[in-house]
């Protein structure tokens, strides 16, 4: 168990890191806008302390039941591709993290973002405004209904092009398991020439790719897409739990 | 004399792997998953992120309520319009609404502890509460303190500050984080004091850039 004993006697966690050769940098060359953007200085070490192994409850009563269809909205059917998007969040060390905020947002299917700022000549749909919020249960699962998003062009070189991709946010349970993310589809012919997928190491770069799935594709209605989600852990097996609230009972 | 490709030894003892890799059927090690990467929270945040009541750590008539208030400027000096900051803290007595903290979870009348600002307007703005003063792990105190994240498209990975408050000199001068610090790093989380709270700028890059953090 790792952790660190205070004078006072408490006993706090220590959340694990992955390596630095399988994290995304900060800034990455290829990705232009980081040029200005990306702190260039070297990070100072911060211990976990109170502040940092903390966070906020952020559940129920930030999510309604139809912001987990986003095919449905003002009234009527959003154009493109239905697809069931689902998977479990968990933490490195396979504990699944319930109760947990998951935000996403993404492009419809001709490729536009409802944003003001996005203004690629594609068609924007009435009825899909690309925001969606789920709670995980109590094993840590989520899934939401949505359209397949489209690729689009930006102007980071020349005939840039972005993979199809669905923006997350998750909270966790402390302020060291903040995460942002992006999940692509497999086998996308785009990957090549996209610096944001590229900014992510090669041998971690199949961990932000989503499995098609065809147990749970929907017949006669949508396709379906696996993605689980890993947050930082502890370094505790579940073996070592003494606390009966984060012990899910499976030890296979 | 020629050799026969197929002329195998036979083997007399059972076939072995290499030491080590025959498991024993059950698990020796802790198992590690692979974290899911970090992506830029890109240019369309506000689709998903934006909170009717994001700026809100402490409601609007909690007693003692102040706003901070600040920019984010990049590398060029210029100011940040697409970047979102989040804030996470104790309440006043040092307590957190949270069921990690392992002294329990504490309920403040009003007090969220967490807010979510973007600056569309060219700043950030949260409003809160002056947080207690925590135990450092160290047998000393924490100055009042918020741990803050920041996302802006051309920012791959979130990056971590904190924002500590210029009218505690004492508590910042026995803070175990600012002790470590420079004169210089020290000045980039400081809040000084202004008409309905705080102000604190952020530096992505360039003389003046703000003191991150790897936690």
């Amino acid at each position: 168990m790792t952790g660190t004993a205070s004078a006072s006697g408490l006993h706090l966690p220590r959340y694990l890191s992955e390596a630095a050769d399988l994290r995304t940098p900060v800034g990455y060359a290829d990705y232009k806008s980081t040029a200005l953007r990306a702190p260039l200085r070297t990070p100072v070490d911060l211990p976990h302390r109170l502040t940092e192994v903390t966070g906020p409850v952020l559940g129920e009563d930030r999510v309604r039941p139809e912001d987990a269809d986003l095919t449905l909205r003002n009234g009527g059917e959003a154009v493109g591709q239905r697809i069931l998007v689902y998977g479990r969040v968990l933490d490195s060390d396979g504990r699944p993290v319930p109760d947990a905020l998951v935000e996403v947002w993404q492009a419809n299917a001709s490729g536009r973002y409802r944003h003001v700022v996005d203004t690629f000549p594609a068609p924007v749909d009435p009825h899909f405004d690309g925001l969606g919020r789920v709670v995980t249960d109590s094993l840590g699962r989520y899934e939401f209904m949505t359209i397949k998003p489209g690729a689009y062009p930006w102007g980071n070189h020349h005939n840039a092009w972005r993979p199809a991709h669905i923006h997350f946010s998750l909270f966790g349970r402390a302020f060291t398991q903040r995460l942002v993310t992006q999940m692509y589809f497999p086998d996308d012919p785009l990957f090549g020439q996209d610096p944001i997928f590229n900014s992510i190491p090669a041998a971690a770069r199949y961990r932000a790719i989503s499995r098609y799935s065809l147990e749970r594709t929907q017949d006669n209605w949508a396709l379906a897409f696996e993605w689980n989600i890993v947050l930082r852990g502890t370094g505790q097996t579940p073996f070592e739990s003494s606390d009966p609230r984060r012990d899910d009972g499976d030890v296979a | 004399m020629s050799i026969d490709p197929l002329d195998v030894p036979d083997v007399s003892a059972p076939y072995q792997p290499r030491s080590g890799q025959r498991g024993s059927g059950f698990l020796t090690g802790p198992v590690r998953l692979g974290l899911t990467p970090s992506a830029t929270v890109g240019p369309y945040l506000a689709i998903g992120l934006t909170w009717p009541d994001g700026a809100w750590a402490a409601a609007e008539s909690t007693e003692g309520g102040f706003w901070i208030r600040g920019q984010v400027f990049d590398g060029a000096g210029d100011v940040v319009p697409d970047a979102m900051v989040e804030t996470w803290q104790a309440d006043p007595d040092g307590r957190f609404p949270s069921p990690e903290d392992p002294r329990g979870a504490s309920s403040y009348p009003g007090f969220r502890g967490y807010a979510r600002a973007q600056t569309i307007t060219g700043e950030y703005a949260v409003h809160t509460l002056k947080p207690g003063r925590l135990p450092d792990g160290e047998g000393g105190l924490q100055a009042p303190h918020l741990d803050v994240s920041l996302f802006a498209r051309g920012i791959l990975d979130r990056v971590v500050a904190r924002i500590y408050f210029a009218d505690e000199a004492e508590a910042n001068a026995e803070d175990v984080v600012l002790r470590g610090l420079s004169e210089d790093q020290r000045r980039t989380l400081i809040a000084t004091p202004s008409d309905d709270g705080y102000r604190l700028d952020f530096h992505l890059q360039g003389n003046r850039e703000t003191v991150f953090f790897a936690v």
